[in-house]
């Protein structure tokens, strides 16, 4: 019955985009339309039943309803309830459930609380979302419907791939959908000024929260990404460029490019065809992930199912959203009347910079990516890996830090060198002065070494733009810039100490042996079988100790999952404040010695940290602009109240 | 903006192209066979000992002795490898000189092994540490490679010998005498 109530939530949903899309379309013509009124309603409770539709299916899953034919082959029984849980999610028809409900969650709240833009622009936006939802509610409803029964209902489910019976998994995917699905707003917004021919800073203020906050969460779902591949795997890497990995970073790319330039819109009037056009690209490679990742168009490790109908279907609406937007975009480019000018030496003109610097490196990704695809088509078979993506994307990244660390400083409009000169001579001795002193003590190749050196060079210039300033009275966005460039000084950091100091051991140890690795020491004392609730494991149990320090555990494991059949490796991570020991148990050997591989990574942690600060500055920058926001709503109001009153004083 | 307008249809372009792509790309049977590297390529140097008392060991000059010859590459411990014995028996009786590389096995194994499903080989590497395995390109067993009589591997073929594969593989030995 469950079941039955949340697919007809979601036909009902249907509807109401449909009513959604041809009321915010004729409503956004210049007479208006009597179905106008009904737009914003038809949003919130699109919102509601898409809800009611998720709950329904998580529901089917806490309680293993068999009957459903996505339990049955995703669920099992005696799965850990949270396991139950993300289960629900974690498969292709519930994955488009929660994009869908994200997506209706999200159209709902602009609906209830967006006031600020002309109605017609609000209804073409509104109408534009409801546009793309119609699309993938078909696509759920016609070809991958999450609420199909099973006749005759089996005695226990398949399970899930032990590869996602992992915390980490759980919150990985929805928070990078919400990150995809926050970008259709942008991507409305942006149809939406097109069509009324409003792009104004008002249209870029409004859009801004969105941008921000959907780059916050693929910040955090990226960085969540990254660590999960590099403890579940059990190979060491965080990063392997799989298609995959690149389908989350494109769209993160487009979004930090879409950050900067709707901030050079809403301060100063400029940029305005970049920021639309931004607004396109960035919601269109959130779905050309979706469709490299669902179509299985691409080889992957994230095998997910292949199925080439659904891929066909993605790419029906790939080419109608994005193409149309395009069309749109190319036909209406014209008539946008040019916005401010600026000097080159500017912020706008670092912000510049920064944009061309980002759109490279997302289209050198989106080249590698593909190359493969367009190759095979000439059958030649070859694979982009590292060896393309890490030089080639340096090209651009490594110039885009420099102008990272000083574009803050520069004042809108037009600056000169002088002012900022002070800063800057600092900034670049300390960057000169590591990098000798780096070259002196080591010999580590030349990007390691650039990083190592930028990273201090921009730690110290992100929190350069406060100099002056009262630290109390700072506004918030500020704080959250500086924090987020931080962030990524951070990252930098831990990403260049790990590719220039990381050491590896692979050894077959048996127990009573030493193994020793960078400054750490390690016996292996025994390994023994362990069980889990629906896995055995053989545990290695190991005793380490830095440089000779107090001893502590390390318990790898290889995990035999039996249902559904799988092995996982479960590394032992030690974690210090200057990185990570990582050890993976592997096979048995034929004389009883088992496989051990250790790394010593140091600073690897430094990573995610920069990761989640660069998510931190974006939550103090968004924070700061809806507490703004409320303050010039309430601000708003007391000014209508005075003025009525006045008039009712007038009158009387 | 003149201009500006014509490098937005090459983005349209562009992207009309990328769909036509995926179009075709979707349209084609997925095919995740990856040819190995390895063919076209000499032999590796390495010389290993006998894994049997029976047979010689197996080195690099022995597979360049002008003769094409099939390389086994098997373990006693494998049970698609007992089950390609027969197909194996049929190559040798069709004039195949089959000679093989034991991975990780010991010899009394191998023996018992080579009693119960026959033995159509030469001569038997023993291979204890997967080294000339992973040399050739050969990631688990059975494997089977048709080297020519320069020492230079023609075909990497993956999986047990069926009956059906007899002879394709003979056709391709033939292939490398020529």
């Amino acid at each position: 019955m469950i079941a039955e109530i949340g697919l007809a939530a979601l036909w009902l949903g249907a509807a109401l985009a449909v009513l959604q899309l041809l009321g915010g379309f004729l409503g956004a013509r210049e007479q208006g339309s009597e179905l106008t009124p009904l737009v914003r309603p038809a949003a919130m409770l699109q919102a509601l039943l898409c809800a009611v539709s998720f709950g329904a299916l998580v529901y089917a899953f806490a309680v293993t309803d068999l009957s459903v034919e996505l339990v049955a082959t995703h669920s099992h029984s005696m799965k850990p309830l949270a396991f139950k849980l993300s289960g629900a999610w974690a498969n292709h028809e519930g994955s488009m459930l929660l994009w869908i409900t994200v997506m209706a969650l999200a159209g709902g709240l602009i609906a209830l609380i967006e006031h600020r833009l002309p109605s017609r622009m609000m209804m073409a936006t509104l109408g534009a979302q409801a546009f793309v939802a119609v699309g993938f509610y078909l696509f759920i409803l016609l070809s991958s419907n999450p609420f199909k029964r099973l006749s005759p209902v089996p005695a226990d489910g398949n399970g899930l791939n032990p590869l996602l019976q992992d915390m980490g998994v759980s919150f990985h995917p929805p928070t990078l959908y919400i990150g995809y699905v926050g970008l259709s707003v942008a991507f409305s917004f942006a149809v939406g000024a097109l069509l009324t021919r409003n792009v104004t800073p008002e249209f870029a203020r409004v859009m801004r929260p969105w941008v921000l906050g959907s780059w916050i969460f693929l910040t955090i779902g990226i960085a969540a990404g990254s660590y999960w591949a590099y403890y579940e795997l059990g190979w060491g890497g965080w990063w392997f460029w799989d298609p995959v990995e690149n389908a989350s970073l494109m769209p993160w790319l487009a979004a930090t490019a879409l950050l900067h330039s709707a901030s050079v819109l809403a301060a100063r009037d400029a940029l305005r065809t970049w920021t639309i056009m931004l607004g396109v690209i960035a919601f269109s490679m959130s779905m050309l992930g979706t469709f490299l990742v669902r179509s299985g168009i691409l080889t992957s490790v994230h095998a997910f199912a292949v199925d080439p109908e659904r891929g066909s279907f993605i790419l029906i609406l790939l080419a109608l959203y994005i193409g149309g937007a395009l069309v749109l975009f190319a036909l209406r480019a014209s008539t946008i009347a040019e916005g401010e000018r600026f000097a080159l030496f500017s912020r706008e003109g670092a912000l510049v910079v920064n944009n061309v610097a980002l759109s490279s490196i997302l289209g050198i990704v989106l080249l590698g990516t593909l190359y493969p695809l367009l190759t095979e088509a000439f059958d030649v078979r070859v694979s982009v890996g590292p060896p393309y993506f890490n030089p080639v994307s340096a090209i651009f990244f490594l110039p885009m830090l420099a102008i990272l660390a000083v574009g803050p400083l520069l004042r809108w409009r037009t600056d000169s060198f002088r002012r900022i000169r002070l800063p800057v001579i600092i900034i670049a001795v300390v960057t000169i002065a590591v990098l000798a002193l780096v070259l002196a003590l080591t010999e580590i190749g030349i990007l390691p070494l650039l990083g190592l050196a930028m990273s201090v060079g921009i730690a110290i210039a992100s929190f350069m733009p406060l100099r002056g300033r009262n630290i109390l009275r700072t506004p918030l966005p500020i704080w959250g810039m500086c924090v987020a460039h931080f962030g990524v000084a951070v990252a930098l950091f831990g990403v260049a100490a790990d590719t220039a100091f990381q050491q590896e051991r692979l050894v077959a140890a048996s127990p009573g042996d030493v193994i020793e690795i960078g400054p750490w020491e390690a016996r292996m004392t025994s390994v023994s079988p362990v069980a889990g609730p629906n896995w055995t494991a053989m545990q290695g149990d190991l005793l380490v100790s830095y440089e000779g320090g107090p001893v502590r555990d390390a318990h790898p494991q290889a995990r035999s999952f039996w249902a559904p059949q799988g092995e996982t490796s479960e590394v032992a991570l030690l974690t210090r404040w200057n990185g990570q020991l990582y050890v993976a148990l592997g096979n048995m050997a034929d004389d009883g010695r088992w496989q051990l591989r250790l790394w010593w990574k140091p600073f690897v942690t430094y990573i995610w940290y920069g990761g989640l600060l660069i998510a931190f500055g974006g939550m103090l920058a968004l924070l700061g602009r809806v507490i703004g926001d409320v303050r010039r709503r309430s601000a708003e109001l007391r000014e209508d109240r005075r003025r009525a009153d006045e008039a009712e004083l007038a009158a009387s | 903006m003149k201009r500006l307008r014509y490098t937005l249809w090459i983005v349209v372009g562009f992207a009309a192209a990328l769909f036509g792509l995926f179009a075709y790309q979707l349209s084609q049977p997925k095919d995740d066979f990856v040819e190995s590297a390895m063919v076209g390529q000499p032999m590796p140097a390495f010389d290993l000992p006998p894994a049997v008392e029976s047979r010689p060991g197996l080195s690099r000059a022995d597979l360049a002795d002008g003769e094409p010859k099939l390389l086994n590459v098997f373990a006693s411990w494998c049970i698609p490898c007992a089950a390609e014995a027969p197909q194996l028996d049929a190559l040798e009786r069709a004039g195949a000189n089959i000679v093989a590389v034991a991975i990780r096995d010991r010899t009394e194994d191998v023996d018992r092994f080579l009693a119960a499903y026959g033995n159509p080989f030469t001569r038997i590497g023993k291979d204890d540490i997967s080294e000339v395995q992973l040399a050739i390109g050969s990631s688990g067993v059975p494997e089977t490679f048709v080297i020519d009589g320069n020492g230079v591997i023609t075909y990497q073929h993956i999986g047990d010998i069926r009956a059906d594969d007899v002879p394709m593989l003979l056709e391709e030995l033939r292939k490398a005498g020529s």
